[in-house]
């Protein structure tokens, strides 16, 4: 009897988070799955079952491939360098030096400001000939270059924000993950005297590595995730040069009102972030070391 | 007590129901205080017909304004009106969310007010012998030029370019370079972000074509004339130099006029006092220059009544938009906003009268509808126009050739639209 008391017990203090994450991950995973199996329902014509007809057509379609590609890219772009300029920036406001509360204060704004407005600003220091950039450009004598506007630019150019948005985010959990190393672990390399590389190498960079998992796992999702600056900056063209994934999903979804294909499309989506998370999780998880 | 608080309530909503209600979605697209324009009509009208309570909902861009329409229609409580794009008809019809005006209209009074609008601005809102949309916040692309430049290159500054040549040659005087080749300054912008195929159907419509047809239901992207058209933009920034290459953004395009880093530039007349408040030199508006003939798409939003509402409400709605598109009111709503009056007897009222006085550019738009067509609109059209937007895009980059983009946009047009030919 006491032991079905504590397990309804158990059960009951589960059911909130259990049914927040049915209703709100679960069901919509599952109704997304579902719907993409089905024509998308118009007036004139009701939702019919088509079996793989969706995901046939996206092999199809090269704006997907373009968008899956491009979302490669700025992934590959944005990843490494905001974690390194993360962990480079915790490092050096981690110091004793004079201005660090203002410093770390500068390094988070970009956190904190919303990403429309921030892309209103960046669109204008983006732009040809008095941009901010141009300005800087032109000072050295280099030629004027539309950034936003040629094919070749434009993604690198959403790369830059969003590095420039995420490094300061991602500097925070380094920067309370470096208070919590044990001094005496620093102290005891001194006296061995090591120098500042092997520090970093054989004490820091290993205590760290389990903000690095956190952080990696996050700018993943965030690299499919943030999309608002391309609303505002390029709405995906030059000819779907900017075109990320979920950038396209919501074309599909919200101006095509495509949903069956959107819904397929957001499944590829679901399925690449999922695999990707498995993965981290699995290699990496070996060669971190908790405490 | 609480069961009271409940009767009272409900009671308290019956006898607003004896009033009727009507929501209206509408959106802003442009700068100034819409909002309160807004608010000071449906009080204005309230004021006037005391039976009928109008409740203004500011529903955030065009393309915002669309998605909460028809998602509320999917959720069954769509707004009884709204303000939504003239090119959103097709799209509109095909989702069975709207209702044509046409059942409203009884009495000879009305369809003389149906006849009063520009028949430019009717040829977005009526397909299928039905109207569909009624013309409210409209607007057309106009040539902006700034007169000071102008005088500097040697050029009338009271004269814009007439023809595609003149606008050629002007602008190949006002384009200038500094000591190491890097253009100082522009001779003409026309913006190509977002919605290029918007001031795409100034060019093919200067080439006496046409991109789709009257159903909306095909599509005319690889026509030699569009072809001719696109090269002919393209050649404004490669053959002749005297435009910035690659896409050029809406949204500074304003700011680079004003920063004299471009010495013409076409954009909305939406823009017109925009311009007027930041320009710090003498500016001039005209015309879009004439190709085989003139020509610019007309642009902007309609009123639409949505199918899912009352009889009351549907005549309160009718109401209330004779009512706003009368002619001292469609004056009115055109010199605040910078739109242009919608009927041609809105013209002739004495505000307008005097602010066309004080300020003739306020006119040129008007003076070049009767050369106006139809925005580029079609079944499943955001998809329809961004195959072409995507083709244009191409072909201003220089990744495609002019025809190589329109054919490819032209096939990935017909594979959309081929389900919708009867």
């Amino acid at each position: 009897m006491n032991r079905v008391t504590a397990q309804v017990h158990g059960w009951l203090l589960l059911l909130p988070a259990a049914v927040l994450l049915a209703v709100f991950t679960h069901y919509p995973a599952g109704a997304t799955l579902w719907h993409s199996l089905f024509s998308t329902p118009k007036p004139s014509r009701p939702a019919v079952f088509v079996g793989l007809d969706n995901y046939a057509a996206m092999l199809e379609d090269p704006v997907f491939w373009e968008s899956l590609a491009n979302n490669l890219w700025f992934a590959l772009g944005t990843i490494p360098v905001s974690i390194g300029l993360a962990l480079l920036m915790a490092i050096w406001v981690n110091g004793r030096l004079a201005g660090r509360g203002f410093l770390r204060l500068a390094y988070f704004t970009p956190t904190v400001l919303p990403m429309i407005a921030v892309a209103n600003i960046w669109l204008f220091f983006f732009t040809p000939q008095y941009g901010l950039l141009e300005q800087l450009t032109g000072s050295l004598g280099l030629p004027n270059h539309n950034w936003l506007g040629s094919r070749n630019t434009a993604l690198g150019c959403l790369v830059v924000v969003t590095i420039w948005k995420e490094a300061g985010f991602f500097m925070i959990f380094y920067l309370a993950a470096l208070q919590a190393v044990p001094p005496n672990l620093y102290e005891a390399a001194r006296i061995e005297g090591a120098g500042a590389w092997t520090v970093f190498r054989r004490i820091t960079f290993p205590l760290l590595m389990p903000t690095t998992l956190f952080v990696l796992v996050n700018a993943v999702i965030n690299s499919f995730r943030l999309v608002d600056h391309i609303v505002v900056m390029t709405k995906g063209g030059p000819d779907n040069a900017t075109s990320l994934l979920l950038y396209y999903i919501y074309d599909v979804g919200f101006k095509f009102w495509d949903s069956a294909y959107a819904a397929a499309l957001t499944l590829v989506l679901l399925v690449i972030l999922g695999a990707s998370a498995l993965i981290q999780f699995v290699f990496l998880e070996k060669r971190i070391h908790y405490r | 007590m609480k069961k009271l608080l409940f009767a009272v309530l409900a009671a308290l909503s019956f006898a607003a129901q004896a009033q009727t209600e009507i929501s209206f979605y509408y959106p802003v697209a442009v700068g100034g205080p819409i909002t309160k324009i807004i608010d000071g009509l449906a009080a204005g009208f309230e004021k006037e017909n005391p039976g009928i309570k109008v409740k203004p909902i500011y529903s955030g861009t065009y393309q915002e304004s669309i998605v909460k329409a028809l998602t509320a229609n999917k959720a069954g409580d769509p707004p009884v009106l709204s303000v939504l794009l003239s090119t959103d008809m097709y799209s509109l019809i095909d989702e069975d969310a709207i209702m044509p005006w046409d059942e409203l209209i009884k009495a000879d009074a009305d369809r003389a007010w149906l006849k009063s609008f520009f028949p430019g601005f009717m040829e977005n809102s009526q397909t299928g012998g039905k109207t569909w949309g009624v013309p409210f916040q409209r607007s057309t692309i106009v040539l902006y030029w700034n007169k000071e430049l102008f005088k500097d290159a040697g050029l009338d500054p009271n004269k814009a370019p007439a023809s595609w040549n003149e606008m050629v040659d002007f602008a190949k005087k006002l384009t200038k370079k500094d000591g190491s080749g890097n253009v100082s300054q522009w001779g003409v912008q026309v913006p190509s972000s977002g919605f290029p195929y918007w001031l795409f159907q100034g060019f093919t419509t200067q080439n006496n074509v046409i991109l789709m047809s009257k159903d909306g239901a095909r599509t005319f992207y690889d026509n030699p004339a569009v072809i001719e058209a696109l090269q002919f933009w393209v050649d404004l920034s490669r053959k002749h130099g005297v435009m910035k290459p690659g896409i050029i953004e809406w949204g500074t395009t304003p700011r680079d006029f004003f920063e004299k880093k471009v010495a013409m530039m076409w954009t909305t007349t939406g823009n017109l006092t925009n311009v007027r408040t930041n320009a710090k030199f003498d500016f001039g508006v005209a015309m879009l220059p004439q190709g085989k003939r003139r020509g610019t798409p007309t642009g902007g939003g309609n009123f639409y009544l949505f199918k899912k509402s009352t009889p009351a409400q549907r005549e309160a709605a009718f109401k209330f938009v004779r009512w706003t598109t009368s002619p001292e009111r469609a004056a009115q709503w055109g010199i605040e906003t910078g739109y242009v009056a919608v009927r041609g007897d809105a013209w002739d009222t004495p505000e307008m009268k005097k602010y066309v006085q004080g300020f003739p550019q306020a006119a040129v738009a008007r003076d070049q509808l009767q050369y106006a067509v139809a925005e580029l609109s079609t079944h499943d059209n955001q998809r329809v126009t961004k195959a072409l937007n995507d083709g244009l895009q191409a072909a201003l980059t220089g990744t495609k050739t002019p025809e190589a983009a329109m054919k490819d946009a032209q096939r990935e047009a017909e594979r959309i639209l081929k389900p919708y030919r009867k």
